[in-house]
């Protein structure tokens, strides 16, 4: 490793000319890159950064000296020294005008009712680089349609077999779902035997279409871009924290797309991120409920903060978060229920009780981009797929340079060569000698614990694991806690963990209890309680409540999410909340109000600086600094068999994806294999 | 005229039995491991000498190719050697006669080249449709191993050979070197982007050298006989004995052996009885199968059939399958329908070859019948020139020259045909009343 780091160190990087601009490039780069760096524009089809070269759409043909009196493929083409680039060329020109022309001659021109149309690479590119007319007479080549599942909508006439779609399930989601079938003009994407791509991050080949062959099914013909308003936000449908842009038109979401960001989701989107915002417009709280004789009626807000106050939570009032909560949310609840007296908050709503004093022993440490380099790995009770889709992606490009891994925990299909060493986390203080070895011989060893690990009580046993292996040294801490909820780790900084978790609150039967979007509680441990549901779908949580105070969701408001790793992210408002809903805090705030007790904040911005003053770390877009692991306790044991993960049902795990429509049908067709019944109108 | 006794392939016709008595008695497997004694190098500079290019179309020389492979490997990579024997090229039909006859010739050619370029083993990957071939040359490798003559320490050599027999599923781009390997991998049959080149990263990710099926069977021969023999035949920088493949309108149609650089008049008049209606109906000949462009009579008479002189008439040797086409021949049908072949036969992968092949067949189907205007002909050979260089592989190039060769030479041809189409809708000229 060292050796050969070294004979890279001392290759000299190669100089090259473009267009008579002499640079120099990296070594390894290709002569596309180079002109790049030149400050050219290459235009190309199949070519992407994340994926292999392909070479076959010929649109990046330049011209190079030394080599053959043609015109090369860039792409491809490694940047030697001394090369000469030209890009302005006649026959740079002409090569692309007649590629461009290829590609034309059988794509239909539907552009007008093509759901691409704004943002089709076909449609700017001919603009720029194609000749000005069609000298193509015959007939143009028509493609059946192909079924590809409830997400990706298809017209394959419009296909030009950049093959992107085909290596990006091959490459970066790792199953074999799309391919090519028949050659020449006859050669036909598709899934295999037509079956929907199931894959969770399946919905990606649609922004790596370049035409607009593979379009979105849901999003099919209900906007053009130009006409839609670009809101940048954190994706809450897992601890990710993918970031994403929000499309909305009017007051509706329109759609969500992935935005880059290398640190952590690269450009990928969960499909459940991607399609659970139609579920932004379904099943709302858009007025305040208060229950009367068992029975939710409709009431205004001064009647349920009246009713609050009645019940007299001076003293005697718990915060409980959900998945979906910001930082400023809960940080607005925890104020208002220290400032009147009580210090009950959790977001744990399972039950989980872990140990959270040492953040460090429950984050992500090795990052996401970082896990890419490990050699050794261990998957502790977590459905990596199912809870964290881009992670798994890591996992799989990990697999792909070598590194060895193993899952304790019921068999799941991973993506890349992994093995399963049983059920019981009791393995993690008696690894089998050859799992051993592995860690031992391991440069960059690492564990990840998933939720059904943490609810199992192993992490201790995983910390002692960490510190037999040595999973923290010189640059590298191989320690990972995974989460599945958005809001956990925020929550975690902010005080939401018991010592004794929910159970804790429930025995301190406290008399009210503010449910913050709180959906997966067993409620019936708060009988004695008032619940009130601050919340924005009329889910789990508000079926519980005794009042309802309808409340903003993700993308209609503003807000700071921490991811798995500790990555503080902010989320932008990219909609007003529907009806008499209200932003979370405003409610919190008025709340505060009526139970006359002061929280110190009158806007948002003043909350948030009340937030960054009590926790600095949040005021930092990055990786918080949670510092060293604890010291392990070398007697922790643990045993116990890991019957099944946290999550039954992955495009069904929080408000807003069961009342999204789509991933309703995802469910039922994906998963469970039957038809999605409609309702009949 | 090649006599008979500088003859490499001397079971072309089948006369003699093919199996491995019948070839020992004609001089293969005969102490083949004095030739493995020479040792690698040796083998590839005699090679070199003997001047012998690829017989595969492209002429590359077989020497120099095998000195690209790697002399040891530094990874533990092994190397290999594939053996092209997918001949779909149409006209081409010379493969074919050696595997069936003459198949031992292959292996030992086989496992002295592999030897050479220290290769572990050899795949030969042979086209789906010679079924009869393709278990003739399989009894025949089994026979070699049976006697130990490859396998483990093969004809006590003391080295390890193995190979095997692949049969192919049809596809004429599995012709093509980096197609076959994919092929080979079990994959779709798509040419590969190079760099890298297979003696860098082939079959498997591993050094590969890929081979034409005559190439390799004259191995042996050149290496018993000695370079300077084979070099004594042909112009210079065309040297050897060549088998050519003679179709179309000539009395007798065969597959001979001749020295390379023969003219083609003495070609045909020695070995093919003539042309049929003599020599003054001979309108063009394509002289190296499919993908070359044509040569009209006037200019092939003379040529000498070597890489070089056909180079010189705008033509190629490609893989000596001449095709020779007299008068009564449609020239614009025959070309149409080799296009047709290639929108056929391409694989679909890079965009000007996919698209374009399919056009110019449309083109050349309206040519045919003269449904076109005049400026089409130059839109063609528009065409033509953006496929042409601008592909993976050379299927598109394939693709292009056969037209590029028709518009040339028969340009009066089209355009005739076009007149005469068109005059049939042009309006009746109405006559003056008087």
């Amino acid at each position: 490793m060292a050796m050969k780091a070294a004979r890279k160190r001392v290759k000299t990087m190669p100089k090259v000319t473009v267009d008579g601009q002499e640079i120099e490039v990296p070594d390894g780069a290709t002569v596309l890159q180079a002109c790049e760096l030149a400050g050219k524009e290459i235009p190309r089809f199949c070519y992407h950064e994340r994926l292999s070269i392909a070479g076959n759409c010929r649109m990046c043909l330049v011209e190079v000296k030394p080599g053959p009196p043609k015109p090369q493929a860039s792409c491809a083409l490694p940047a030697t020294d001394g090369q000469e680039i030209r890009t302005d060329s006649e026959m740079v020109k002409t090569a692309r005008e007649g590629v461009m022309e290829f590609l034309l001659i059988n794509h239909p021109l539907d552009c007008p009712i093509c759901d691409q149309g704004g943002e089709c690479d076909l449609q700017d590119q001919s603009v720029a680089y194609g000749r000005g007319g069609s000298r193509y007479d015959e007939n143009k080549r028509a493609v059946t349609e192909k079924y590809m599942g409830p997400l990706i909508k298809t017209v394959m006439t419009r296909c030009i077999h950049c093959t992107r779609c085909v290596r990006f399930s091959e490459e970066i989601a790792g199953v074999d779902e799309i391919g090519a079938i028949g050659r020449g003009e006859d050669m036909q994407i598709t899934t295999y035997l037509e079956q929907a791509a199931e894959h969770e991050l399946s919905a990606n080949v649609i922004d790596l279409c370049p035409v607009g062959a593979l379009t979105s099914r849901p999003y099919a013909f209900e906007a053009r871009p130009w006409e839609l308003k670009k809101t940048h936000s954190i994706d809450v449908s897992d601890a990710v924290g993918a970031n994403i842009r929000l499309d909305s038109r009017g007051r509706e979401v329109m759609r969500a797309l992935p935005r880059n960001n290398d640190d952590v989701n690269e450009e990928w989107l969960s499909d459940k991120g991607r399609y659970m915002v139609d579920g932004l417009g379904k099943r709302r709280l858009d007025r305040v409920f208060i229950r009367k004789g068992g029975k939710l009626q409709p009431a205004d807000w001064d009647s349920a903060f009246k009713a609050i106050a009645k019940s007299r939570p001076q003293g005697s009032i718990a915060a409980i978060a959900g998945d979906l909560v910001d930082c400023e949310t809960m940080f607005a609840a925890s104020t208002l229920v220290k400032a009147l007296g009580s210090d009950l908050l959790e977001g744990r709503q399972t039950g989980m009780d872990y140990a959270a004093d040492n953040l460090a022993a429950v984050a992500f440490n090795s990052t996401f981009a970082g896990i890419e380099t490990a050699d050794a790995i261990l998957i502790v009770g977590s459905h990596v797929r199912w809870e964290a889709p881009l992670v798994n992606v890591r996992l799989r490009k990990a697999a792909k340079r070598g590194a060895k891994i193993f899952v304790v925990g019921p068999f799941w299909d991973t993506t890349y060569p992994a093995h399963f060493i049983g059920d019981d986390v009791s393995v993690l203080d008696n690894l089998p000698d050859e799992v051993a070895d592995v860690f031992e011989g391991a440069e960059r060893p690492a564990i990840i614990m998933g939720g059904a690990a943490l609810a199992q009580g192993a992490l201790g046993a995983g910390l002692a694991f960490a510190a037999q292996f040595k999973l923290t040294r010189d640059g590298w801490n191989g320690f990972n806690v995974l989460h599945f909820s958005a809001a956990r780790m925020g929550g975690l900084m902010l005080g939401y963990a018991q010592k004794g978790g929910i159970a804790d609150i429930a025995a301190a039967a406290p008399k009210v209890v503010l449910a913050l979007g709180a959906d997966e509680v067993d409620w019936s441990q708060f009988g004695g309680s008032l619940k009130v549901y601050i919340g924005h779908h009329g889910d789990k949580g508000a079926h519980a409540a005794d009042i309802i105070l309808p409340a903003a969701s993700f993308a209609e408001k503003d807000g700071t999410y921490v991811n798995t790793e500790g990555r503080v992210q902010f989320a932008e408002k990219a909609v007003f909340a529907p009806g008499d809903a209200r932003e979370d805090w405003t409610i919190l705030r008025a709340l505060a109000d009526a139970l006359k007790v002061s929280v110190g904040f009158d806007s948002f911005a003043e909350l948030q600086s009340a937030m960054i003053a009590a926790v600095p770390a949040l005021g930092e877009e990055g990786l918080a600094d949670y510092g060293t692991l604890p010291k392990a306790d070398g007697n922790a044991t643990v045993d116990g068999a890991i019957s099944a993960y946290p999550i039954k049902d992955f495009y069904l795990t929080n408000a807003i994806a069961r009342a999204s429509e789509v991933m309703q049908r995802c469910s039922a067709e994906l998963l469970h294999g039957g038809e999605f019944a409609e309702a009949a109108e | 005229m090649l006599q008979d006794k500088d003859r490499i392939f001397t079971n072309l016709y089948g006369f003699q039995y093919w199996g491995l008595k019948a070839a020992q008695q004609r001089g293969d497997w005969d102490d083949t491991k004095s030739l493995l004694s020479r040792g690698q190098d040796t083998i590839i500079e005699e090679m070199k000498a003997s001047g012998l290019r690829g017989r595969g179309g492209a002429g590359f020389p077989t020497g120099l190719k095998w000195s690209f492979m790697p002399k040891e490997s530094k990874d533990g990579r092994p190397s290999f050697l594939v053996i092209n024997a997918d001949e779909s090229e149409p006209g081409s039909c010379k493969d074919r006669e050696i595997i069936r006859h003459d198949p031992h010739k292959l292996i030992e050619g086989a496992l002295v080249a592999g030897y050479a370029m220290r290769a572990r083993a050899a795949y030969i990957y042979i086209r789906g449709e010679y079924i009869r071939e393709a278990e003739t040359l399989q009894k025949a490798v089994n026979e070699a191993y049976d006697q130990g003559l490859i396998g483990k320490n093969a004809c006590r050599s003391g080295y390890d050979f193995d190979v095997f027999v692949h049969r192919g599923a049809g596809a004429y781009i599995c012709g093509e070197e980096t197609a076959m390997i994919e092929s080979l991998e079990g994959k779709k049959g798509q040419p590969r982007l190079k760099p890298p080149f297979p003696a860098g990263a082939g079959l498997y990710g591993c050094p590969t050298t890929v081979n034409n099926v005559e190439s390799i069977a004259v191995v042996p021969t050149i290496l018993r006989r000695g370079a300077s023999w084979f070099a004594g035949f042909g112009r210079e920088g065309n040297a050897g004995t060549k088998l050519f493949q003679i179709s179309g309108h000539v009395e007798k149609p065969c597959v001979v052996e001749e020295e390379m650089s023969i003219p083609f008049k003495d070609l045909i008049e020695k070995h093919c009885g003539g042309i049929i209606g003599g020599w003054d109906n001979l309108l063009a000949v394509i002289p190296g199968g499919s993908s070359v462009p044509l040569v009209p009579a006037d200019q092939i008479m003379n040529a000498p059939m070597d890489f070089d002189g056909l180079k010189e008439v705008g033509s190629g040797l490609g893989t000596a399958a001449v095709i020779v086409m007299d008068k009564s021949t449609d020239i614009v049908r025959a070309i149409s329908r080799l296009s047709y072949f290639y929108k056929h036969e391409s694989c679909g992968q890079c965009t000007p070859c996919r698209e374009g092949t399919g056009w110019m067949w449309r083109m050349m189907e309206r040519l045919r019948t003269g449904d076109a205007a005049i400026e089409e002909i130059d839109m063609l050979q528009q065409v033509t020139k953006q496929v042409e260089g601008h592909t993976i592989c050379a299927l598109g190039d394939a693709a292009a020259w056969p037209i590029q060769g028709l518009i040339k030479h028969f340009r009066p041809e089209l355009e005739r045909r076009i007149h005469e189409h068109n005059a049939q809708f042009a309006p009746a000229t109405l006559e003056a009343a008087e």
